[in-house]
């Protein structure tokens, strides 16, 4: 009986042993949070034998840091173009080996062709999501607030002084995020988005700062939820992010309506990028793992779950209509066209937008 | 005499030497070696790189190497410092807030430190269980628990709107009265602990004394129990004051986009502007003028009590 029992426990020991042996081949993926429909790695690893280890973070800061102090332990991060522009410049990535990567031709041109300003020829990312800055906006409080005919269509709901003095009492957030702010400002006082002169960012700065006293909060997650909730009437966000909170009120049937606009002035356009860090460990599984990220159905799956575009062709006829036919998320030919993007900031012009937009927050 | 006990330390045995050099190792180790790092790295300057500053230290390439790198550096950084008055301003803010709320958890402490030590000798563990018991919970946790409590729709609004005692609530989340909340609450148990030592070891025959000679018990206090407890006031304060000034966690979480704390702006600098060395040269700035007047002022406590031996 005993020796029976111990024997089990050997085979069972055994057989744990196999199991972790077969799952020996791990992939550490580091993305944003509420980026992934989590179905997609457990299906990864059934089919691959390779474990998914998946961190998330919330601000691209932090993975920059963490990517240049080096040592990161990651094999596939997800910076947002500008940034991995930058990363690139100091050697942070590996260039893809693409006869691994088979599924390429899948991806879409006209993405590629716009990434292409910030990783020439493609060789260090392939693109997972893509998306706009807008304008994401209570209905309801709104109109309360400004009438039948408010300008939701239009940057002038914001910059406004007239406008953003009524939404003042029924709470506006903005993003904490000066590279998405300042060439918001830029764009809407008829300047290059893109500027990398002190003038013209210190003037974005005043623009900004003008109507600082009507917003409740600069924060890049939390106006999800008081989106969602009714607890505020108007928040710049990112497409996919609004569209979230629009289906979690929609979804708790609260009397809350909230719907995303591109302005009609124009909006950011910014390209979430897979790379593989240059001291990846596990190159091989990296690569697998863009590999499978990059086949049609997997792609769907995960922009119906994010409600965000991504850059893979051949998944769009394979997305449900909610996204695909929604023009916030894959927007029409001529809002396209209004679209700008931006490039990174030399370090000395960095410190004049960090520098522009503390000034801005703390309002001094 | 004098002479003989300032003599004494020189014939240590061997053993006593080793005691000694524990705790320096220590220090050295996890002290003033980071120190050291900090400070190179704010003399160097910033670079798409990784890590992001040059110069880095190579020790393969040779001694020639290391010098050329050692003239590469610059006190640009802490120019810098002294150009936007960003900096002075954040440092000044800090240590006011600081010392703002120093003072509070002072006034907070100091009667709970006192009745601790003048109740029961059977209760002492249990109030002072008491008041360690907070760190069971994890101090983020806590800090957040502020944030339900003081938000406009929180639990104190809703209690004060109950009442009746305001008619609109109250915008405390996200201003700097929530930092001085969210600092003496996180910190008192941290000035109660010592004041409690040095107030219970007070020997209470003095005050009696004081009594018998008619003193009244205000006086007494005054004089006798205040002058007592001050190693434990200073320890305490200490203790508050210098952790406080460097918040980062209480000011991000509870202040205002308009707080202005050092702890953030070095966060900014680290993290937005991915500048390391100016960073770097905002702690090593940071540490000096924590330590410079904590220095200045053991020196004093230290004439002050050989003068009375």
């Amino acid at each position: 009986m005993t020796v029976k029992t111990l024997l089990t426990g050997v085979a069972a020991l055994g057989l744990l042993s196999g199991v972790a042996h077969a799952q020996d081949r791990t992939v550490n993926v580091y993305n944003w949070s509420d980026y992934i429909d989590e179905s997609i790695l457990e299906d990864f690893t059934k089919e691959t034998g390779i474990k998914v280890v998946y961190d998330v973070f919330d601000s691209n800061e932090v993975l920059e840091t963490k990517l240049l102090a080096g040592g990161t332990g990651y094999d596939v991060v997800v910076p947002t173009g500008t940034f991995l522009a930058r990363q690139i410049q100091a050697g942070a990535f590996t260039e893809l080996d693409k006869s691994k990567l088979s599924n390429l031709s899948n991806m879409w041109k006209d993405i590629e062709e716009r990434v292409e300003k910030y990783d020439p020829g493609n060789a260090y990312s392939i693109n997972y999501m893509w998306g706009t800055t807008g304008i994401g906006y209570n209905v309801e409080k709104v109109k309360e607030a400004l009438g039948e005919d408010a300008p939701v269509d239009s940057w002038d709901l914001l910059f406004k002084p007239e406008n953003i003095e009524k939404l003042k009492d029924c709470g506006v957030f903005m993003l904490d995020a000066p590279t998405e702010m300042i060439p918001a400002a830029l764009n809407y006082l008829g300047l290059d988005p893109d500027s990398k002169d002190r003038g013209e960012i210190e003037q974005a700065g005043e623009l900004l700062k003008s109507i600082r006293p009507s917003i409740q909060k600069y924060h890049s997650s939390e106006y999800i939820n008081a989106l969602a909730n009714g607890d505020i009437c108007v928040a710049v966000g990112w497409s996919g992010d609004v569209l979230q909170a629009r289906d979690r009120a929609a979804e708790a049937d609260n009397g809350v309506t909230v719907e995303y606009v591109i302005p009609k002035e124009g909006a950011q356009m910014w390209f979430d990028q897979m790379a593989i860090p240059a001291d990846a460990p596990n190159m091989e599984e990296a690569h697998e793992f863009l590999n499978y990220i990059m086949r049609p159905d997997v792609m769907a799956k995960a922009s119906n779950f994010v409600y965000y575009a991504n850059g893979n062709e051949a998944s769009k006829e394979l997305l449900n209509e909610d996204v695909i036919g929604d023009k916030a998320i894959y927007p029409d030919e001529a809002t396209v066209g209004n679209l700008f993007t931006t490039t990174p900031y030399p370090p000395k012009v960095q410190r004049v937008v960090t520098r522009t937009w503390t000034a801005v927050k703390s309002g001094q | 005499m004098d002479t003989e006990h300032v003599a004494a330390p020189a014939r240590r045995s061997p053993g006593a030497w080793l005691l000694i050099a524990v705790p320096y190792f220590w220090l050295f180790l996890f002290f003033l070696a980071p120190f050291l790092i900090v400070v190179k790295i704010s003399l160097s300057q910033t670079a798409i790189a990784i890590p992001p500053y040059v110069p880095t230290f190579d020790l393969s390439e040779g001694w020639q190497a290391f010098q050329e790198a050692l003239s590469a550096f610059s006190f640009e950084n802490y120019v810098w410092l002294t150009e936007d008055a960003l900096y002075w301003r954040s440092y000044l803010s800090s240590v006011s807030i600081a010392a703002v709320s120093t003072l509070i958890t002072l006034l907070i402490g100091y009667p709970i430190a006192y009745g601790m030590a003048r109740s029961p000798q059977s209760w002492r563990p249990t109030l002072l269980m008491l008041v360690i018991l907070p760190f069971w919970t994890s101090f983020l946790i806590r800090v957040y628990a502020w944030i339900g409590i003081l938000k406009n729709e929180g639990l104190l609004n809703q209690l004060l709107l109950t009442f009746g005692l305001i008619n609109e609530p109250l915008v405390i989340l996200n201003t700097n009265i929530a930092v001085y909340i969210g600092i003496v609450y996180s910190y008192l148990p941290f000035l109660v602990l010592p004041l409690y030592a040095s107030l219970e070891r007070l020997d209470g025959t003095l005050l009696e004394a004081a009594e018998d000679l008619g003193c009244p018990s205000w006086k007494a206090f005054w004089k006798i129990t205040v002058p007592l407890s001050l190693p434990g006031i200073i320890a305490g304060c200490f203790l508050v004051f210098i952790p406080a000034v460097g918040e980062f966690v209480i000011p991000d979480l509870l202040g205002g986009s308009d707080t202005l704390m050092i702890g953030k702006t070095l966060w900014v600098e680290f993290f937005n502007n991915r500048d390391w060395p100016v960073s770097s040269a905002v702690a090593v700035i940071l540490l000096l003028i924590l330590v410079i007047p904590i220095v200045l002022f053991q020196n004093q406590q230290q004439k002050m009590s050989e003068k009375e031996g």
